[in-house]
């Protein structure tokens, strides 16, 4: 499934979810880690960390690019999966499983702003191949 | 040529920088020289800087190089002195980088070494902003003022547009080393503590204590090392409880000839947790798609020509020829060899420390002890006696007033293998018969 239907998106290629907690996970889509390749290095934003919308605030390394993470809404960090620092490669395998961190959102209104997934698949079919 | 290519002059190929920037005309440069010109004037050069009985170091150390390290390192295969760009295709060259740095990871005791930087003072300016970049809160660095004032003026220079904050730490006057006291004003304010070993008075720092002390306070630890020296030494990667998190230093005296202040090589390792954010370039090994070893460089996707402006440093180049000398230097001597090395060199410091005892005006100036430099305290002004003796062909040490106003009357002398029991007697007769004559 490369566009599943409950998350959102962002046009940097960034996915969220909302959780039952009050949460949303962060993660990259399908498209993304396919354009990048083999992940070998995943750099979080630091627990904590109160982060404004479309700050950098990670790195996700290939063996051929390093690539911006972007804040896609604003928020507190309130969790960061530790499993991609030993196994970033579980981003390639399940792009939407391997969430990277979770965020507070501070504004409710940014999430449902963002793009559904007919919107991002529109995006990344018109991106040149 | 400049009408195969389409442009009038050679300043036309300038035209991309801004007036604003160019200093001055391109007609200031003066024009080619034919090789025979070159040599003549090399030459003249050359003599001019004299033939001394050398006993400066102070950054940059005289040492015996074998003779196969140079000829070995000019052979056509290795002679290029830059960074390989189709890398893969010079396998000899980079397996030479991957020896280097296996050699420098057992020398620091730190996990990876990257193929080199400029000098030691580029080493540690980068070093610096790689401790900022991991710390991620504090942008203040503590720089101690044992450490070699060229080097903070180097780290000043590259860290200052860059909001980073250089703290100095003043040093005892009593031991010649970091102030304790003066390190207990800061809490967890600062991202990172240089500790220079040996440091810039030739004399040994606490280095275990002050490793700790600065992860104590969630703080990295940055080792300048002189490498001679870490043959006797503890390495950098076990300072304290858990190690210095990042090694540099000048590379010089592992096999590259005083020159007129270079080119040397700067060196620089890390902990395997940090590697993402050391500069440069990595050489290492692998096998290829027919399961053949081979070497390639690796870790290059945070480098410029990947990342462009957000790469991790603007370096991506290291000192190809000086480390291609380094590494035959290191292989040739081997541990022992580097070890006897550095032995010969302290050994030669006590012995002269004990002959200038019965020297009168002239006294150690600071009481920890030292490697193979000392600063000695004279009872005439430092730089009549030196500039008297340089006359007479003795180079008898660095004037300290020249970087440190309270230390006017102080010079800072070095003993490598290379000086003999004669050459101290020479210095010991020689400074004795000038300050007997100053009273």
């Amino acid at each position: 499934m490369r566009f599943p239907a409950e998350l959102r998106y962002t046009d940097t290629h960034e996915w969220l979810r909302q959780e039952g907690d009050g949460t949303v996970s962060v993660g990259i889509t399908w498209h993304a880690q396919d354009r990048l390749g083999d992940l070998v290095y995943v750099e979080n934003p630091p627990r904590g960390k109160i982060l404004k919308r479309g700050e950098e605030c990670g790195v996700v390394e290939s063996v051929k690019a390093a690539s911006d993470i972007y804040a896609p809404i604003s928020g507190e960090v309130v969790s960061v999966n530790e499993e991609l620092s030993s196994s970033p490669e579980k981003i390639n395998q399940q792009p939407y499983e391997a969430w990277m961190f979770r965020l507070k959102p501070s504004d409710p209104a940014e999430l449902p702003a963002l793009l559904d997934a007919a919107g991002y698949e529109r995006l990344v079919e018109a991106e040149p191949h | 040529m400049l009408d195969a290519i389409g442009v009038e002059s050679i300043e036309d190929l300038f035209d991309e920088i801004p007036a604003s920037l160019k200093a001055a005309p391109l007609d200031q440069v003066p024009p080619g020289l034919s090789e025979m010109q070159v040599l003549r004037l090399m030459q003249e050069r050359a003599e001019a800087d004299g033939r001394y009985l050398n006993f400066i170091g102070a950054g940059a150390y005289e040492h015996h190089i074998p003779a196969a390290v140079w000829q070995l390192a000019t052979r056509g295969e290795f002679y290029s002195a830059y960074t390989p760009y189709q890398a893969e295709a010079s396998q000899g060259t980079l397996q030479v980088l991957y020896e280097y740095q296996t050699m420098m990871c057992s020398l620091t005791g730190l996990d990876v070494t990257n193929a080199s930087l400029y000098d030691g003072a580029s080493a540690l300016a980068e070093a610096v902003l790689m401790a900022i970049r991991l710390h991620r809160s504090s942008r203040r660095a503590l720089v101690p003022r044992t450490l070699h004032p060229r080097y903070r003026e180097v780290v000043q220079t590259i860290v200052s547009s860059q909001d980073i904050d250089l703290v100095e730490v003043p040093y005892d006057d009593e031991p010649g080393t970091i102030s304790r006291s003066a390190l207990a004003h800061f809490d967890k304010d600062f991202a990172v503590l240089v500790i220079p070993q040996p440091n810039f008075f030739g004399a040994l720092e606490s280095v275990h204590a002050l490793t700790d002390w600065a992860h104590e306070r969630q703080a990295l630890a940055i080792a300048v090392a002189n490498p001679v020296a870490l043959a006797l030494m503890a390495p950098p990667g076990r300072w304290g409880a858990q190690g210095a998190d990042i090694a540099v230093g000048e590379g010089q005296p592992l096999g590259v000839p005083l020159a007129s202040g270079g080119p040397y090589f700067g060196f620089m390792a890390c902990k395997q947790a940090h590697v993402r954010q050391m500069p440069g370039r990595i050489a290492g090994r692998t096998i290829d798609a027919d399961g053949r070893p081979g070497f390639t460089l690796t870790l290059q996707a945070r480098e410029q020509h990947i990342r462009r402006s957000k790469a991790t440093s603007n370096i991506c180049t290291n000192q190809g020829l000086a480390v291609t000398a380094a590494t035959f230097h290191l292989t040739l001597l081997g541990p022992q060899g580097l070890q006897r090395v550095a032995h010969a060199c302290h050994a030669n410091m006590l012995a002269l420390l004990d002959r200038l005892k019965a020297v009168r005006g002239v006294q150690r100036r600071f009481a920890s002890p030292v490697f193979h430099e000392a600063v000695l305290s004279l009872s005439a002004p430092a730089s009549s006696v030196l500039g008297q003796l340089c006359e007479e062909g003795l180079l008898a040490g660095l004037d300290l007033g020249r970087f440190y106003p309270e230390l006017e009357d102080a010079v800072l002398v070095c003993t490598t293998e290379t000086k003999s029991a004669a050459d101290l007697d020479h210095y010991v007769r020689s400074l004795a018969a000038t300050l007997s004559a100053a009273v």
